[in-house]
């Protein structure tokens, strides 16, 4: 994207508005992070500097890779994950407790943040071979539904509500935009919200106790509202332009729970304040938005389900954080990605941005090669 | 319709549409939301924020004086030792602990108690484990800080009454505060180690003035109770001075000749209401209820017959006797019956079918010579012609039976009985004989001996004077009592003639030149009216009365006084006024009166509680050993 002679032909080439918005997010968390340790790089803020190094490297790395190679790969990775989750949920079931995570020697997998860009990129090939006429019919659902399905009931036995929830939803979305009748969507909201009172009424005692708790923290401020209470404090109290960089009390003294992971966000904002987070949701949206260009200006449709899926697993990645944080969601355990401390957001979305800059990159360079 | 790629592509665009919408409305929803926390509820979280921030360790205030009319004191601070542990700091516990005990010779109930306030503490908390220790101990302590990390020696102040029992009926005392009141008041302050709560008398009615605000230290803690920094400290007010209307050397002169006898003595300014000593006796000491009492000296207190833990001054009710006669007097007066009329005291006077025997054979008896000579067949007799609706509120206006607006905690005012009043409450019509009872201060007529005090006030002042207990209290003028000035002037001068004429408090005229008092004896039966006089067995003995004001001609102060089982008020009720009221006349007399009876009683008032409780202390522990030797040994714990 920049011209010029000095620099060479590859470099110039890379997505550079994309590759500085990312790293004006990740600068935003390192200094966030800092800040959490008490002004002090070690333990979080150096290893995470690293870990989204490396990461943005990998990312830009597969911004080579053409989509025909994408697209040959996309069946066997997606049925390596539905093996390496189930190998995880049956380790987990002999370990007799909560698994996530499989032990590969030098290096713990997550499966399920694998997931999370695969269901995108196998709905996006499905779609893709699926008969354009074929849309309206029942075949256009059922597979891609299983495809769904499967993964999703793998990932919430493990127990992982959140990232279930983001396979869930982003597959759901790929299938929206991919054009399968509005009256399911419609019919399935409805049927959702008329079952919720149901549901409600058959939870056990203490579900129910979580999802009153969520509608109204301060009623257990000391017990599962604490976090919820002690982040909208966090939030709240940081006003305008917050309390100062390294002067947040919330986060300092301890009163703010998780706040390097997932309630960064909470300890962002009470040192920057509404600005500081207005900038962070404001760098986000200039992310997404850069996603959903690509995918307007796909011109396969592989590459149109594609962008537009992983560009909104990205939101759902920051929206269902920021919206736990700020007591609009209930606390599921969602990171806010390439901010909280942890590798397991950073490579899911980095492998979704790696994705992202390869297919734009090709609608660059198409019309030269073609 | 077949769908084609191009329908597929256009349907694309549309879906990203309403994708792309769906993602600006919820961005939309998160910056309204975050705008929503941080700057319009701003001010909300931020409260919270610093509350969750700064704690503070409060620094109890220091307890407003109590001082008398003339600035002496007679509630006031005294500094003390304290020794605290501040859980937080400890470490190896057990071994500072051993320590402590060793040094401050702790026993294993103490120990026990400091282990569990431990156990049970927040961190930043102290906990005391030991009040009022000694200097040599504090200094012990002192030097060997350095080895005992989370020990804090540190001075306090603790209340100290300078006239101990004499005072302890007025000012009450203080204590720990119980977890009932600090239920009630929610106060953090409350449960600091070391601070007291007034719990009665003045302490506890008069604790918004007397507590202060706190002070403390303001500390920045983590969520986890560790010390962060140190704040600027917020400095602590100390509570205002509460000056009386006692008269400090009076009230201690009255308890000191009291005793050991049981009853109540309250001295009143003429001029102003002010009241000047307000005395039950026998008392606590306030000073050992204050550090908290020890269980011998609470079952002390408690079994014995003169009642040392009753204030009696406003919750002690008599029959009045015949202190009422002055009163009933001037209703008599009011009323229009002639001074000068004569009745015939043969011993004695029939009403109806029942027979009411007087003292004594007195003879043709005027109003003067009535009041004078206390004879109770002139006062059966004229209560009868009398209207008794008209007798009796005279009598109450005057002060029997009526309830004072004074800062104590609670008031029993007693009854002055009337004629609609016993319809009410008993269902019956005023006959005879309830005239001729209340005539004579018998019957249902029971009063406390403040208004003991008020009724001579107000017959010497012609006023109609309220009693008063702060010097800072409204001081408004008192309206002229609602009779004629020449009635009032018969009934002072038949009082004087109680105690300088020949009446029946001759023996106590006072020993001073050109000045005489006033008064009247009351003796209010306990027992049936066979049993007068003189009993044997105290508690079934007569109480003894006695009012006066003096000096007589021009009145500046009156007194009332009530000894339990006295006998007749001329012998054990008079002798005692007289002393009190010389000493507001002449210090140097009243003490010379004072000390030859008190080495007759076998030391003063301070030695002589020593003794008792020291006897006593000596009876439980030979109870205590006895009951051991017969238990079974308990096994050591």
């Amino acid at each position: 994207m920049i011209s010029s002679a000095i620099i060479p032909q590859p470099l110039a080439r890379l997505p550079w508005r994309l590759i500085f918005l990312v790293l004006c997010i990740a600068g935003i968390g390192l200094l966030t992070l800092y800040s959490a340790a008490g002004g002090s790089a070690q333990p979080w803020a150096l290893k995470q500097a690293l870990i989204i190094l490396v990461f943005l490297g990998v990312a830009v790395g597969m911004s080579w890779i053409k989509e025909s190679t994408i697209k040959a790969l996309v069946f066997p990775i997606y049925g390596a994950i539905i093996l390496m989750l189930l190998l995880t949920d049956a380790m987990g079931f002999v370990g007799k407790g909560a698994q996530r995570w499989l032990d590969i020697g030098f290096i713990r997998l997550q499966p399920s943040e694998f997931m999370k860009p695969a269901i995108v990129l196998v709905l996006a090939r499905f779609y893709e071979l699926l008969p354009a006429g074929s849309i309206r019919q029942w075949r256009a659902i059922w597979p891609a539904a299983l495809m769904i399905g499967v993964p999703w009931a793998l990932i919430l036995v493990q127990p992982d509500l959140g990232t279930a929830t983001m396979v869930l939803l982003s597959g759901i979305t790929v299938m929206f935009l991919a054009g399968v009748p509005m009256w399911l969507f419609l019919g399935g909201a409805g049927l959702i919200a008329a079952a919720l009172p149901i549901a409600f009424t058959m939870m056990h005692d203490y579900q129910r106790k979580r999802v009153l708790i969520f509608m109204d923290p301060e009623s257990d401020p000391l017990g599962a509202g604490y976090h919820i209470t002690q982040s909208k404090i966090a939030i709240g109290s940081g006003g305008i332009w917050g309390k100062g960089y390294l002067q947040g009390s919330q986060s300092h003294l301890d009163y703010l729970p998780e706040g390097h992971t997932d309630f960064v966000f909470a300890t962002m904002v009470e040192e920057w304040g509404f600005i500081g987070g207005l900038v962070l949701i404001l760098a986000f949206a200039f992310v997404v938005r850069w996603g959903m260009r690509v995918a307007a200006n796909s011109r396969t449709r592989f590459g149109q389900l594609t962008a537009a899926g992983l560009t909104v697993t990205i939101f759902f990645y920051v929206t269902i954080n920021l919206m736990m944080v700020m007591g609009l969601a209930p606390v599921v355990g969602v990171p806010l990605p390439l901010v909280s401390f942890g590798g397991s957001a950073v490579m899911t979305v980095m492998l979704c941005l790696g994705v992202l800059m390869s297919l734009e990159r090709q609608q660059r360079t198409k019309s030269t090669l073609a | 319709m077949r769908v084609t790629p191009a329908h597929q592509s256009l349907a694309f665009s549309r879906r990203m549409l309403l994708v792309g919408s769906a993602q600006v409305g919820l961005g939309a929803l998160l910056v309204g939301r975050l705008g929503y926390l941080g700057i319009s509820q701003n001010d909300h979280y931020r409260l919270l924020s610093e509350d969750n921030r700064v704690q503070l360790i409060p620094v109890p205030p220091r307890r407003g004086w109590i001082i008398d009319r003339n600035g002496k004191p007679i509630a006031i601070n005294r500094s003390s030792f304290r020794v605290d542990i501040i859980p937080q700091q400890l470490s190896d516990g057990p071994r500072v602990i051993r320590e402590l005990a060793q040094i401050l010779e702790l026993s294993p109930d103490e120990l026990q108690r400091v282990a569990d306030e431990l156990k049970s503490s927040r961190g930043f908390q102290p906990v005391s484990v030991a009040e009022n220790v000694p200097y040599e101990k504090y200094a012990a302590i002192m030097v060997r800080l350095t080895e005992l990390p989370g020990v804090a020696a540190a001075r306090g102040f603790n209340r100290y009454y300078p006239d101990g029992p004499a005072v302890a009926h007025l000012v009450g005392y203080v204590g720990t505060a119980s977890a009932k009141e600090y239920e009630k008041e929610k106060n953090p302050l409350l449960i600091i180690p070391g601070f007291k709560i007034g719990k009665e008398g003045l302490e506890r009615s008069l604790e918004t003035s007397l507590r202060g605000v706190p002070g403390g230290q303001r500390v920045e803690l983590t969520a986890r109770g560790k010390l962060v920094r140190e704040l600027d400290p917020k400095p602590d007010r100390s509570g205002k001075t509460v000056q009386l209307t006692i008269d400090q050397g009076l009230q201690l002169y009255a308890a000191r000749r009291m005793g050991d006898q049981s009853g109540a003595l309250v001295a009143m300014d003429v001029a102003t209401g002010d009241m000047l000593a307000y005395v039950s006796m026998p008392a606590y000491d306030p000073n050992s209820f204050s550090d908290g009492i020890g269980r011998t000296e609470w079952r002390m207190l408690s079994q014995d017959d003169h009642i040392p833990l009753l204030n009696k001054v406003t919750l002690g009710l008599y029959p009045s006797g015949s202190t009422i006669k002055p009163a009933m007097a001037l209703a008599f007066l009011e009323q229009g019956i002639d001074p000068k009329r004569r009745v015939y005291c043969a011993g004695g006077y029939q009403i109806g079918n029942r027979y009411f025997r007087c003292d004594a054979v007195h003879g043709s008896m005027d109003m003067h010579s009535a009041v004078e000579r206390s004879c109770n067949t002139y006062f059966w007799a004229t209560g009868l012609i009398a209207d008794p609706a008209k007798t009796t509120e005279m009598v109450h206006y005057l002060g029997y039976g009526e309830k004072f607006d004074l800062p104590v905690p609670s008031q029993r005012f007693g009854t002055m009985p009337n004629p609609d009043w016993l319809m009410q409450k008993y269902h019956r019509k005023w006959q005879g004989y309830d005239s001729a009872n209340t005539s004579i201060g018998q019957g249902y007529v029971l009063i406390n001996p403040m208004q003991l005090a008020v009724m001579p006030a107000r017959l010497a002042s012609g006023k109609l004077l309220k009693p008063r207990l702060l010097m800072a209290g409204p001081r408004q003028p008192a309206p002229d009592v609602a009779a004629k000035p020449e009635h009032l002037e018969i009934v002072r001068s038949a009082m004087a003639a109680v105690v300088n004429g020949s009446g029946t408090a001759v023996a106590s005229k006072l020993p001073l030149d050109g000045i005489q008092m006033a008064g009247k004896t009351g003796t209010a039966q306990v027992f049936r009216l066979e049993s007068r006089g003189h009993q044997g067995n105290w508690a079934l003995r007569d109480h003894a009365l006695f009012i006066a004001f003096a000096p007589a001609d021009k009145p500046r102060y009156a007194i009332g006084c009530i000894i339990e089982h006295g006998g007749f008020g001329a012998s054990a009720a008079a002798p005692i006024v007289r002393d009190t009221m010389t000493y507001l006349f002449d210090e140097q007399k009243a003490m010379d009166a004072l000390l030859p009876l008190e080495q007759q009683w076998g030391g003063s008032l301070a030695e002589r509680n020593a003794r008792r409780s020291a006897a006593f202390e000596a009876a439980a522990k030979f109870v205590q050993s006895q009951a051991q030797a017969k238990a079974p040994q308990p096994p050591t714990t």
